[in-house]
């Protein structure tokens, strides 16, 4: 009798039954996977597909027409490899720029006090947030194909920009031996700009004297290389296209491809940004300001010093979220064909060597590095804008 | 003695009421907003009228002869070439209609899904008339559960004497729902279980369910789409033909899972510690517990969130055109290649994008009310 209980509260008891379902659990994953992998190499041998990296040094063979680096078909998929994460990069970055600028622009016009300006932001909130965004790059990609002329039929904006339907033309700044100076120049004009801020804020500190520092500031960071620049006899010419046979030659093209691309991503996250400017402006309590104006802060003091801290701390983690979800979006260039890693590495490489699994890893393993970077910079964000209690 | 008269009452100024004043106070309040009312008039004559020419004014809509009261209406029906270029052609969306519905799902058999839709529409009417509870879970529960598997029966036939009606000829508009559908209502439990594994505590289930959230949502779709139809085959003996169209639910399934997870785990985070202690205190066990006193009241307050999550599934859908499926984007090619209606496309993505607009602001609509609802039931 006395032996009975012990089993029984043996079994009912709760660290035992913890240990007990993990340890099923643990059992049920380990043979998934071991059935699940022991299948996987029986039909890669059964199929004769090649495993291992050992492709990734093979001749390509394939051209590319977009590439940030050097590439030829001659190159290895190694190199496809780079090229396609290069520019789903550029695709994040310029992508990323215009979403916030267009962004910034529809979530403060969506709280305009002027009622058309702010109905045509909440309109084109709803339009083009509730439009899936795959539609959105097919449907600017085919409507660029259609509407744009042929090289020779070009629209010619000061015979230096182009657009046609092979892309936009524009010309290309070239740099010449002792453009590295005006480089230098910039960063050391930003380096000074901040130690001329900081100087100005202590003196703010210690006297209550304050000082305006945007005239400075622009001094700094354009004036020094602009000045530089002169001094040195402008090291650097422009790249004009120019019409040869029957397309163009020179200068920087921007295909449709990337237009569109760019174009649907900024267009698209944009009204998430806006979304997230709008509620973090409208998180800040009323009494904020009226507070700052009772203290005699300026409009511009209240705004730069009261309400847009405090904004911009509801504002920031779901516009770092939405550059997450743009980045990811950017794979869906493989329908339109833009070189990007989805499309050139993922499409074409893995069509041409067939090894699934290794590419597609590979292809994972870069958007999961790029998300972690980004919720690692959204960690250190939430802990510099969280409220400091005492 | 004075006998004060009334006066009659002095009218306000003009501009302070009326649509002077309207417009003064909110177009015209000060020169920067003159300057922006402008600007943007300018901006919709600019992109508005050429819209509307386009869609409406200059656009073909000569359907055909038809008959109506006894009159004849229409002409022979336009033609890709008398259409025009510079204008909408819409005879081309009427003599399309189907393709962009149905897919090449047989012309013949195409009552069936006709049905499922008029049941769908049926059961969401229903659903706003029904207020008793216990009726309303009986209900939902033949929604989630009858519903479906009716309609898998009446689409895909092969039982009961209907004709068997293959995935790959499933298209159109009625894939886009059958995968949205499937793609919610197999990943919320699925979801559910994987919320409860990250809150739990158990080590291992708790590390596995983290790891797969975090993986799920650090990667784009496409790329489970990629895996689920090329590498989901090898895990199976044999390298079983998968059908095509279990590939990419499999894959949303699997997708969405993650998604619903952080979702339902918000709701569980909001649910006070008072809760589980309570629960606890009266002896209730682990499913108990959850199913009785804490999952009730997470979802509730997630469903806000479980409607937002399910509106960007529904997005996620149109990706399936990738893998090649022949989802209602599909068919906008599918249907511009027709050697009748050569270079269409622009019409084909016009109509798609206007249904799929109001299928997505319809669903964001009814979550913003839900989420108005919700919210006044904890203020105070």
């Amino acid at each position: 009798m006395k032996k009975d209980n012990t089993i029984i509260s043996f079994l009912n008891n709760n660290e035992t039954r913890a240990i007990a379902f993990q340890v099923i659990t643990l059992l049920i994953i380990a043979f998934v996977f071991y059935s699940g992998i022991d299948n996987l190499i029986a039909n890669i041998e059964a199929r004769e597909i090649h495993t291992g990296f050992a492709f990734l040094s093979n001749r390509a063979g394939f051209d590319i027409n977009e590439s940030m680096i050097a590439y030829t078909p001659e190159h290895s998929n190694l190199r496809v490899f780079y090229v396609g994460l290069i520019n789903t990069l550029v695709v994040a970055v310029v992508g990323i720029v215009f979403a916030t600028i267009i962004g910034l622009i529809i979530g403060i016009a969506r709280l305009s006090n002027n009622w058309l300006i702010s109905k045509l932001a909440g309109g084109y909130i709803e339009l083009f947030r509730n439009i899936p965004i795959l539609i959105q790059i097919l449907f600017w990609y085919n409507i660029a194909l259609i509407t744009l002329p042929s090289p020779r039929g070009s629209f010619n904006f000061f015979d230096s920009v182009f657009i046609n339907k092979r892309g936009i033309y524009v010309p290309e700044p070239v740099s010449e031996p002792g453009f590295a100076w005006v480089l230098i120049a910039f960063v050391l004009g930003i380096i000074l700009t901040v130690f001329m801020r900081r100087h100005f804020k202590k003196k703010h500190d210690e006297t209550g004297i304050h000082t305006r520092t945007i005239g400075y500031t622009i001094g700094l960071v354009l004036g020094l290389p602009l000045v530089v620049f002169l001094l040195l006899g402008s090291p650097m010419h422009l790249d004009y296209p120019s019409l040869k046979g029957f397309n163009f030659q020179g200068g920087k093209t921007f295909s449709p491809e990337f237009l569109a691309l760019t174009f649907s991503l900024s267009v698209y996250t944009a009204t998430y940004i806006a979304e997230a400017i709008r509620s973090g402006i409208e998180a800040v309590d009323k009494g904020q300001k009226e507070a700052a104006a009772a203290l005699g802060l300026t409009q511009a003091q209240s705004l730069k010093l009261v309400v847009l801290p405090q904004a911009l701390r509801v504002a920031i983690p779901p516009t770092i979220n939405q550059y997450l979800n743009l980045t990811k979006n950017s794979s869906l260039a493989t329908a339109i064909g833009y070189p990007e890693l989805m499309a050139a590495f993922g499409g074409t490489v893995l069509n041409q060597v067939g090894q699934a699994v290794e590419i597609l890893g590979m292809t994972m393993a870069v958007y999961l590095v790029i998300s972690l970077c980004i919720s690692l910079l959204l960690n250190i964000v939430n802990k510099k804008m969280s409220i400091k209690g005492r | 003695m004075a006998v004060f008269e009334s006066q009659e009452l002095r009218k306000p100024p003009i501009s302070q009421v009326g649509i002077v004043h309207w417009l003064r106070a909110n177009l015209f309040s000060s020169k920067v907003n003159v300057g922006l009312t402008l600007a943007a008039l300018y901006m919709l004559y600019v992109t508005i009228p050429p819209m509307l020419n386009w869609m409406i004014f200059d656009a073909n809509f000569n359907f055909g002869e038809f008959s109506l009261f006894g009159f004849e209406f229409g002409e022979v029906m336009a033609t890709n070439i008398n259409c025009g270029r510079s204008a909408a052609c819409w005879p081309f969306i009427y003599e399309k209609f189907d393709m962009f519905i149905y897919g090449f799902y047989p012309r013949d058999l195409v009552w069936r899904v006709d049905i499922v839709f008029a049941m769908a529409a049926l059961l969401f009417v229903i659903a706003r008339l029904v207020r008793n509870y216990q009726h309303k879970s009986r209900f939902f529960l033949a929604m989630i559960i009858g519903f479906p598997i009716a309609s898998f029966f009446l689409i895909a036939g092969g039982v009961f004497g209907l004709e068997e009606v293959e995935t790959h000829q499933w298209g159109g508009l009625m894939l886009t729902l059958i995968i949205a559908s499937v793609g919610i209502i197999i990943s919320f439990p699925i979801g559910v279980m994987l919320a409860l594994g990250r809150q739990s505590d158990l080590k291992v289930i708790n590390f596995f369910s983290t790891i797969y959230i975090e993986f799920i949502r650090a990667v784009p779709l496409i790329t489970i789409l990629f895996m689920a139809s090329f590498v989901l085959p090898l895990f199976f003996t044999g390298g079983v033909d998968f059908d095509k169209l279990l590939r990419a639910l499999v894959a949303i399934t699997l997708f969405q899972a993650a998604y619903f997870a952080e979702v339902v785990r918000g709701g569980l985070q909001a649910i006070p510690t008072g809760q589980y202690e309570a629960a606890d205190a009266i002896g209730l066990n682990y499913v108990q517990k959850n199913a009785l006193i804490i999952l009730p009241q997470a979802l509730k307050i997630s469903i806000p969130n479980l409607v937002g999550s399910s509106i960007s599934l529904f997005k996620d859908t149109t990706l399936v055109l990738i893998i090649g499926l022949m989802d209602m984007l599909a068919m906008v090619n599918m249907t511009a290649n027709d050697i009748h209606w050569m270079g269409r496309e622009t019409e084909g993505f016009v109509f798609v994008t206007m249904t799929m607009w109001v299928f997505l602001y319809s669903m964001s609509r009814y979550s913003k009310k839900l989420e108005v609802r919700f919210s006044t039931d904890h203020k105070n």
